[in-house]
């Protein structure tokens, strides 16, 4: 049966976390089984504040193949760093 | 205090629904219809277990003031035999199949979490605030039990059918929710105990919008188990109960003190 239930990937926002973080997939039929699923799956101790859930076939990805052409031409770039602004000392918290 | 051994009852009474669902939706462990739903209702079982074990501990200082040393929880959970089990006998009906143990669940819940709304006002300041504690995992559970109430019901032909006919066949142990002997109306009287009677209205009320979306039929009311007097709350069992029990009992009783 359960292989019949689409699967849905889950992000969850923890207590301290600013984001949602991708913490893995379940199967569900809808939606709201997916959020009810998830928070007895993934937030049993005490993990979270927020859940998503976004149906797995909706997630585009890049692709492996692609891994050169898309990531290594930043490699040498360094200048877009943005280590080489002086910051003023009274600046704090960045 | 005079009340302490009807206290105790009542008491028991809580806690030993919380035990037996516990231990019937244990059951399921592994066995669930997908991972996901395995582990939720395995979840609510141990919320059911962790109010259980609350109710005991009271139970067991309750006990001790009039019967001094008072049995430990483990002692009340895994040496009581079936007549001094006080739960109802709806939580101990067998599992059956999902739509069973969902009807089961559903039918329980929602009283569960009318039940102890009521509690949460007690002048017995435990009970009180652990019906406080015990009512935000209920709401969930009502929540998820609804849930499938609805979508196992507005299903497909088949599971409308074992929807309906788990409810048909449940329906005979709801009214002894809503029963009220005299341990329970001695209680009342004195602002400890819900009066379970005043939850019958809004309970079929919320029940019914459930089965209206689920397209089930209201079962009609014929004769209720354990409605009048003698039923689980007072130890009188179907005889489900002790083959559970014996499942739930064994390693307790075959290895006496043991600790793991």
């Amino acid at each position: 049966m359960s292989s019949e239930w689409p699967l849905w990937e889950i992000f969850i926002r923890s207590q301290h976390g600013l984001a949602h973080k991708h913490v893995g997939s379940l199967h569900a039929v809808d939606a709201q089984m997916a959020i009810r699923n998830a928070r007895d799956v993934y937030t049993r101790r005490n993990e979270g504040i927020s859940i998503w859930v976004a149906r797995s076939a909706d997630i585009h990805a890049s692709s492996p193949g692609d891994k050169e052409a898309l990531f290594e031409p930043s490699n040498d770039k360094v200048y877009r760093h943005p280590t080489f602004f002086p910051m003023p000392d009274d600046v704090k918290h960045i | 205090m005079d009340d302490d051994p009807r206290l105790f009852d009542y008491v028991l009474r809580l806690a030993d629904n919380g035990v037996v669902l516990a231990q019937r939706l244990g059951e399921w462990v592994g066995k669930g219809p997908a991972l996901e739903e395995d582990i939720a209702l395995t979840n609510v079982g141990l919320d059911l277990l962790g109010q259980g074990r609350m109710w005991l501990a009271y139970a067991r200082e309750i006990e001790a003031r009039y019967a001094p040393p008072g049995r430990g929880e483990d002692a009340l959970a895994f040496l009581r035999d079936g007549g001094e089990f006080r739960n109802l006998l709806l939580v101990e009906q067998p599992n059956g199949s999902y739509a069973d143990t969902m009807a089961r669940q559903f039918l329980f819940d929602q009283w569960h979490l009318m039940l102890l709304g009521a509690l949460a006002g007690s002048k017995d300041e435990r009970i009180a605030a652990i019906a406080a504690k015990a009512g935000k995992e209920v709401r969930y559970h009502v929540e998820r039990s609804a849930d499938w109430t609805i979508r196992l019901g507005d299903g497909t032909e088949l599971s409308h059918r074992r929807m309906q006919d788990a409810v048909d066949a449940l329906w005979m142990y709801t009214g002894e929710m809503f029963a009220v002997d005299a341990i329970e109306r001695g209680l009342v009287a004195a602002g400890v105990a819900a009066d379970a009677a005043s939850l019958q209205g809004p309970w079929r009320s919320a029940v019914a919008a459930v089965f209206d979306e689920a397209t089930l039929a209201m079962p009609g009311d014929g004769w209720m188990q354990g409605a009048t007097g003698r039923g689980g709350k007072q130890g009188i069992h179907t005889e489900h109960l002790g083959h559970m029990l014996a499942e739930m009992q064994i390693v307790a009783r075959s290895h006496p003190g043991a600790r793991w």
